[in-house]
């Protein structure tokens, strides 16, 4: 056993030690406790901010190549839908009596488009994209939408930085007002 | 047989209680149907036996009848009665919706085969010895707990309604849609649910029960996810494990789905795999790019969650056509998100006059309430309405004040009072009256 795995052991003990401890009997208690490295295989859901984004990056060009193979039979070419939902353009549409949304007209924020991609697209195989396809896909059709430009890098730094156009539009009902 | 007596001589009238031959609701409370057949009212003369009656020996009175069952089904006459309008995303077979027939049901609670369906990637094969549900992030001790495990936890039972915000969409569009009660209306159900609170597993994680947000995640191929407001999480939130007293459906999302109570349906993560304590809403797509409400001007209502008050008439309902002129039952459902059903009015001349019906045992808050009236029908064309009124004071809206204040665009939370034509010819009809 390496220094490094009897580390993390010793840290578990340690932790269930402390929590069989520290909890009242009141309630059954019949969690386990989960590891660091359990979590993070767990944990795929990526907030504004950013945090838990992973490593790697990647560019609209990039991004060009995978949405061929993996995204156009069913949102068309350059995202422009059918036979399933549009994904590019519809901006100016909102207040009309036909609105179109998309990513670029509507979604407020940039890492939804990453966290969605990664956890539930190609729809016939989810999870199935590498991160470095999922930030080129995200990078592809941000560029689409005129949102970043055909050089631009989608990374963790870069990502949750992108100010998306529809972002002032929502008016949260949640918290109400006091 | 009881003797038939005159009217002046019935202990209870049959006193008119709005326009259009709406009755008093205590006939059917304080009497049932016998005494109105008794008083007169009845459609008709009753039908002398004649050959085409049933024999007076029918076949099934010869013979033994069927074996025992393991688990039982419904009548096979009654096969036509299936969930409706089941439509799913092109080039897909699960991700979309089914509904439930509600005009064909009475009582409270939808029969768990018939509870409608939102998927967003299918219904998974969750072998439950393989699913764990992971609760961490703000917490002290991040926990996985098995099935086996969240079945030995102390439980609580409710009737509680589900509706999926999209329900009744089709009535924003500009021609009343020609469908059935269900096929317009169905993306609603009720059930008793059973489960263990959420707030016994959150303490048990030391979870920050002041951070304000929550994610929940399914175990689906869409691993679909919603934020959930902490203090829902802490008031009311439960895991729900059973549905009507057995195990969940997997299209109800076996094992183990989360419910709100009142919330709208696709908040309630089904196939619950995992809850994060968070700072801030996670902005996942089905809370930012869907179950959002645009505007007239363009923009739009995040974080609607609670189903407001609504009422429909399940019966008389497009499809069911009137049997010739006579008194009829008209019964319905009510309910809110918000509470408890207070009352609901009917009106059979489009909205002039209004008579309170009679609401079915129990009331539960959050629940569908089952409300029932008795008409007089002339033949003569009609307009059948109700309108819930719950127990925070909220009245249902009329369409025009709902397109008034939200517009056309909305898709989801529509909660307009329901107008029934009925013909001359006793054929029931979709109307914006």
């Amino acid at each position: 056993m390496s220094t490094r795995s009897l580390t993390a052991v010793v840290m578990v003990l340690i932790a269930v030690v402390g929590y069989t401890r520290s909890v009242a009997q009141e309630t059954p208690n019949l969690g386990r406790l989960a590891t660091p490295a359990e979590v993070a295989g767990w944990d795929i859901s990526i907030p504004p901010d950013g945090t838990g984004l992973p490593p790697g990056g990647g560019t609209p060009e990039q991004g060009a190549v995978v949405y061929a193979q993996k995204c156009q039979g069913c949102h068309g070419e350059k995202g422009s839908g059918k036979p399933n939902d549009q994904l590019v353009g519809g901006q100016g549409t909102l207040a009309s009596a036909n609105p179109v949304r998309t990513i670029g007209s509507y979604w407020p924020y940039a890492t939804t488009v990453f966290d969605y991609v990664r956890r539930a697209m190609p729809y016939t195989q989810s999870q199935s994209l590498t991160n470095e396809e999922v930030y080129a896909v995200t990078a592809y059709l941000l560029h689409l939408n005129g949102i970043i430009g055909t050089q631009d890098v989608m990374n963790a730094q870069t990502l949750p930085r992108v100010q998306m156009s529809n972002r002032e539009h929502f008016i949260l009902a949640y918290p109400p007002p006091r | 047989m009881a003797k038939r007596r005159r009217p002046t001589q019935d202990p209870f009238p049959a006193e008119p209680a709005a326009g259009n031959g709406l009755l008093d609701r205590r006939l059917f409370l304080a009497h049932g149907m016998a005494l109105l057949g008794a008083s007169g009212l009845a459609a008709g003369a009753a039908t002398p036996a004649d050959a085409a009656e049933p024999p007076d020996r029918p076949a099934w009175m010869q013979f033994p009848g069927a074996p025992f069952s393991g688990y039982g089904n419904p009548a096979k006459y009654e096969s036509k009665v299936t969930r409706t309008n089941i439509q799913s995303q092109p080039g897909t077979t699960g991700s979309g919706a089914s509904r439930t027939p509600l005009e064909a049901l009475d009582g409270m609670i939808t029969p768990s085969g018939l509870h409608f369906e939102r998927h967003h990637s299918g219904v998974p094969d969750i072998d439950p010895d393989q699913h764990r549900l992971l609760i961490h992030g703000l917490v002290q001790r991040p926990l996985i707990f098995t099935v086996e495990a969240l079945l030995r936890y102390p439980m609580v039972s409710h009737m509680y309604f589900l509706e999926c915000s999209g329900n009744s969409r089709p009535m924003y569009g500009a021609t009343p849609p020609a469908l059935t009660c269900g096929q317009v209306h169905g993306l609603v159900s009720c059930s008793e649910w059973s489960g263990v609170p959420l707030r016994i597993l959150l303490e048990e994680a030391g979870a920050d029960l002041n951070a304000p947000w929550l994610l929940a995640e399914g175990a689906d191929a869409a691993a679909m996810s919603r934020s959930v407001p902490m203090a829902k999480a802490l008031d009311d939130a439960f895991l729900a494990l059973y549905q009507n007293g057995e195990r969940l459906r997997p299209e109800n999302g076996y094992p183990v789905r989360l419910f709100l109570p009142g919330y709208e349906g696709n908040m309630n993560v089904k196939w619950l795999r995992r809850i994060k304590v968070t700072p801030t809403p996670t902005m996942t797509k089905d809370e930012t790019s869907k179950y959002t409400d645009l505007q007239a001007d363009g923009k739009a209502l995040m974080f609607t969650f609670p189903m407001q008050v609504k009422s429909v008439i399940t019966r008389p309902s497009p499809s069911l056509t009137l049997q010739g002129p006579g008194l009829y039952e008209i019964s319905g459902f009510a309910w809110s998100g918000n509470g408890t059903i207070k009352k609901v009015d009917v009106s059979a001349d489009g909205g002039r006059t209004w008579a309170e019906a009679a609401l079915s045992a129990p009331v539960l808050p959050r629940a569908l309430t089952r409300f029932r009236m008795a008409w007089q029908w002339s033949g003569a064309p009609a307009v059948l309405k109700s309108r819930a009124t719950d127990d925070t004071g909220t009245v249902q809206p009329t369409r025009d004040a709902l397109l008034a204040a939200h517009g056309t665009n909305v898709s989801y939370h529509y909660n307009a009072i329901q107008a029934w034509q009925i013909e001359a010819n006793g054929e029931v009809k979709n109307v914006y009256a």
